[in-house]
């Protein structure tokens, strides 16, 4: 894990909503909370890939648009009778900015 | 040519049998006329008694309104009876000097109550108790004077006169024997059915016979042949009734007691039928319903040309309606010679059973206070069963034949799938439990609606309940029809549509603090219906929340597997031009969509679109003219439609263009689940209208309505909700079907579902029967869409939402 990465303001994220970030190698949705709290998981559901960031949040979870899995967002497991984990990352807010913690981009040989 | 069928007399028998006509599907055979002497449309008479106790209102006993005749194509002459039967002409008139021809005649005029022939029975206030007008004027009595004496103390006459007691009169029940009821009952029943009247309040003189009645120009008193008398404001004769058949009889028409008919309800002329209270048939009159009913079956069966019904005489049974009091009766309850009877008595309970047996067979049944088993013994007397197994036990009721068995729901339990527990409209356990399960039912209200079990009468509501409770298991009495929305709460949907309206809610932080949601805020299941209901209920204020909806109706385009996304343009009526669909097709080429489809709806679906290039896309398609096309929501979707008069040979309306006005009125409005309309313009149904919510099939005359269809899963097709002869009628049908849709349906029940769940006749009560609350509807319909129908894909296209479609690019 390396440093905190600045990716956008916490008021261009709906309350309740997520955006998309775009990194390299993968997508990671970034949710606000009721509580403004920030959550960062990759967008992409253990069951069969549903992109998280588009499901309807509530609390801190998250349920996949296409099978309808609820994920927990500060896990990223999914709760209930299903099983089944996705990446999350550490997140939080600073100063009106979202920070995330991405893993150490591997030095490319 | 549509044979003529007339039908002289609109009671109980007579319409039950276009009923089963009806059901039969043959009533287009016939172009069907009804005559009846009453100002009303058909009604339950049996009910009088229950309305007359102030149970029940006349309102709720009617049982065809003024629309069910028009939907059906029925001509009704109400207060018009018939005067003659021209059989050589093959027509009948009324008394009004209507003449109408016949190809086959159908006489239900039941009968009139005998007023016995003693001086004074033509005063005022001598009345029978037969009709609404006789209830009428009871009850008006009743709020003038305080006597009223009943001559007759059979069924009929304990019913007016716990009628007239609970309006407060002083009731005094004269009977000419010792024995009340006495055709359904036996000495013990009786004195325990006197003795419980009696401390209810009413009074008896037995073995009394009427001499005269008093009184100058209204009755003042009753003269009996001992020579006593009592005072009286109000006589009622109930000492039986008396077939009517005089214009029959006129008209050549053989009669004896009765009008005599066969086994197929037919009387000596072939083209005339009889059934009901006026008829005799193998030498018997019957004065109860499920005869009558009986009969109205096969009437209606040889009508519609089958002929392989038969009608073959009725076993009846009986019941009192009178709160608080269980009787049963059936069969020949006094033992002949050589019978063996069976009794049990329990004068500190009031309980009172006896069986007459005949070759080990029951004859006949007598039951006071628990009439539970009833039903089994009335089984078992119509099926001639041997009992000799079980003669033992028998009068300790079904429960006790085997080693289990506690209480009423183990003894419905126990009743056989063919146990008849309607007797009026002859439903048996069998098919109230198919109905129950099959259809999810909870209430007693939805099973009298699905199956009609006690629905007539209504004294065998108590099993219907007990196997409802049976059937749908612990559940019922704990909560019967509550069910939480969902997790984050104990109320069901009903409560909260109740709420926002009642409490004028209007946000959805409103909602969860005054509804106590466990939930901060809620969940995907609860959170769009809020959302919805919000919306639909305050169209003008309720600020719509994205984030509680599903992401469909968020990004207004469909999700599909891989997380892309496809886009439906708005056809309305599925009509385009040779430049609609080149801009289409220049969308496709400029956005690179991999495979377009028409849909099932006559609609263009373009898929695979990347959710960044849904903006741009949709400024194009919006600038080509076309609006969304709602593919993606719980919204009114598509109005399919069919050629029509313009191009097709069948075609009697212009389908497409009606097609048009329904979508042009409809399009962009949110709805409990997804919502699709139809057009058709003719009977072939090209438009497939009848697997739709709203259908229409455009007929000669007009445009038939059709509602509660269903593709998708379980097929359902619709209910005919009625006939309209303008297309602002139909506009106006739809607006204020689909508005009350919008507010009663639970959010995710699509209309077929919710027709069930509610029933027909409250969608027609609340859009045929009330016309100025259809038009309140078809209002707020019109008031919700001036807010709905701006189109999401113009409004996204210029920047509203924009974060939603654009990801935020990192460079690690
Ligand atoms: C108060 C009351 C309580 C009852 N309770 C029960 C009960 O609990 N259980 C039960 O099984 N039965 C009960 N009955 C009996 C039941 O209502 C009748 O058996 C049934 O209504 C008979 O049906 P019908 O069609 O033969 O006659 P009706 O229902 O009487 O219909 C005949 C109609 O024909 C009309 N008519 C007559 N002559 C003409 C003419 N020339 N032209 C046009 N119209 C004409 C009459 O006005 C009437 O409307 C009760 C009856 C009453 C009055
Ligand atoms: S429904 Fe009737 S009018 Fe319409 S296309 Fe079919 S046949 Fe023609
Ligand atoms: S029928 Fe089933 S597979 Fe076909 S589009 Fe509808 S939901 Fe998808
Ligand atoms: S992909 Fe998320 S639930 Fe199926």
């Amino acid at each position: 894990m390396s440093e905190w990465i600045e990716v956008v303001e916490l008021t261009q994220i709906p309350v309740l909503g997520s955006r998309v970030i775009k990194t390299r190698d993968m997508d990671i949705a970034v949710f606000r909370g009721s509580d403004d709290q920030v959550y960062a998981i990759r967008d992409a559901c253990p069951h069969k890939n549903g992109p998280l960031s588009q499901g309807i949040m509530h609390g801190s979870s998250v349920t996949c648009p296409l099978h309808n899995w609820k994920i927990d967002l500060n896990s990223g497991e999914a709760l209930g009778p299903d099983e089944g984990c996705a990446n999350v990352f550490p997140a939080r807010v600073e100063g009106g900015k979202v920070l995330l913690q991405l893993p150490q981009v591997e030095a490319v040989a | 040519m549509k044979e003529k069928l007339v039908l002289i007399g609109n009671g109980m028998a007579g319409i039950r049998t276009l009923e089963e006509l009806f059901k039969l599907e043959e009533a287009d055979k016939y172009e069907i006329t009804v005559f009846g002497d009453e100002p009303h449309p058909n009604y339950n008479r049996i009910m009088l008694s229950p309305v007359l106790a102030g149970e029940k209102t006349i309102d709720d006993i009617i049982l065809n309104s003024h629309e069910w005749y028009a939907e059906n194509c029925i001509t009704l002459h109400t207060g018009d009876p018939v005067v003659e039967i021209d059989r050589v002409g093959r027509q009948v008139k009324s008394a009004a000097g209507k003449s109408v021809a016949y190809d086959r005649l159908l006489i239900a005029t039941g009968s009139t109550p005998f007023i016995i022939p003693v001086p004074g029975s033509d005063l005022d206030g001598v009345i029978g108790f037969r009709d609404i007008k006789d209830v009428e004027i009871m009850l008006e009595t009743a709020s003038n004077y305080k006597k009223a004496v009943v001559i007759g103390g059979g069924l009929l006459g304990l019913e007016a006169a716990n009628g007239l007691m609970k309006n407060g009169m002083d009731v005094t029940v004269v009977h000419l024997m010792d024995i009340l009821m006495e055709r359904q009952l036996d000495k013990p029943a009786a004195n325990l059915l006197k003795a419980s009247l009696e401390q209810k309040g009413m009074n008896f003189l037995m073995e009394a016979q009427t001499a005269s009645i008093v009184g100058e120009k209204r009755v003042t008193g009753v003269k009996f042949a001992g020579g006593s008398n009592i005072d009286a404001d109000l006589v009622v004769m109930a000492v039986g009734i008396r077939p009517s058949f005089a214009l029959a009889e006129q008209a050549g028409i053989h009669c004896e007691r009765g009008i005599v008919v066969n086994d197929t309800m037919q009387t000596f002329d072939p083209k005339i039928y009889a059934v009901g209270e006026c008829v005799q048939h193998r030498g018997n009159c019957y004065g109860l319903v499920a005869p009558l009913f009986e009969q109205a079956k096969v009437c209606a069966n040889h009508l519609a040309h089958l002929g392989y019904g038969r009608y073959e005489g009725s076993v009846t049974s009986t019941k009192l309606k009178v709160t608080g009091i269980d009787l049963f009766s059936a069969g020949e309850f006094n033992e002949e010679e050589g019978d063996e009877t069976l009794v049990m008595q329990d004068p500190a309970q009031g309980v009172y059973k006896k069986l007459v047996i005949r070759d080990n067979q029951i004859k006949g049944a007598v039951m006071y206070g628990d009439t539970m088993d009833g039903t089994w013994y009335f089984q078992l007397l119509r099926e001639g069963t041997d009992i000799s197994g079980f003669r033992s036990t028998i009068l300790f009721g079904q429960h006790d034949l085997g080693d289990a068995g506690h209480g009423d729901g183990a003894r419905v339990a126990n009743l056989s799938d063919d146990a008849e527990i309607c007797g009026c409209n002859g439903v048996c356990k069998g098919d109230i439990v198919n109905a129950i399960t099959t259809k999810g039912l909870f209430t007693l209200d939805e099973v009298r609606a699905h199956t009609k079990a006690s629905a007539s009468c209504g004294s065998c509501t108590g099993l219907v309940e007990s196997i409802l409770a049976s059937t749908v298991g612990e559940g019922y009495s704990a909560a019967p029809s509550k069910k939480p929305m969902c997790g984050c709460t104990e109320h069901s949907h009903d409560e909260v549509i109740e709420a926002i309206q009642n409490e004028e809610l209007k946000s959805m932080r409103q909602l969860f603090d005054y509804l106590n949601w466990k939930t901060p805020d809620g969940c995907a299941s609860c959170r769009p219906a809020l959302n919805y209901y919000l919306l639909a209920r305050w169209p003008e204020e309720y600020q719509d929340d994205a984030q509680s909806r599903f992401i469909n109706e968020r990004a207004h385009g469909n999700i599909q597997k891989d997380g892309t996304y496809s886009v439906v343009p708005r056809m309305f009526g599925g009509l385009c031009t040779p430049k609609d669909l080149r801009a289409i097709a220049d969308v496709c080429d400029k956005f690179d969509v991999p495979e377009m489809k028409v849909t099932g709806g006559q609609r263009i679906d373009l898929f695979g679109v990347k959710k960044e290039d849904l903006p741009p896309m949709w400024k194009d398609l919006s600038a080509a003219g076309f609006v969304s096309g709602h593919a993606y929501g719980k919204a009114m979707r598509t109005v399919k439609t069919c050629a029509g008069k313009t191009w097709c040979r069948f075609g009697t309306q212009n389908s497409t263009g009606l097609g048009v006005q329904l979508e042009e009125l409809t399009w962009g409005s949110w709805m409990p689940h997804k919502f699709k309309l139809a057009v058709s313009g003719c009977p072939r149904n090209c438009a497939e209208a009848t697997i739709k919510d709203f259908g229409v099939v455009c007929v000669d005359s007009g445009y038939e309505l059709h509602v509660g269809g269903n593709g998708g899963i379980k097929v359902r097709v619709t209910d005919l909700l009625c006939r309209v002869e303008t297309e602002e009628e139909v506009l106006e049908y739809c607006g204020a079907f689909t508005q009350l849709y919008r507010e009663e349906a639970h959010y995710l029940e699509r209309t077929a579902p919710w027709v069930e769940r509610v029933g027909l006749n409250h969608i027609k009560a609340c859009i045929l029967e009330d016309e100025a609350g259809r038009k309140a509807l078809h209002e707020r319909f019109k008031l919700g869409q001036k807010y709905a129908q701006i189109d999401p894909w113009k409004a996204r296209a210029d920047g509203a939402e924009a974060n939603e479609f654009t990801p935020i690019e990192l460079a690690v």
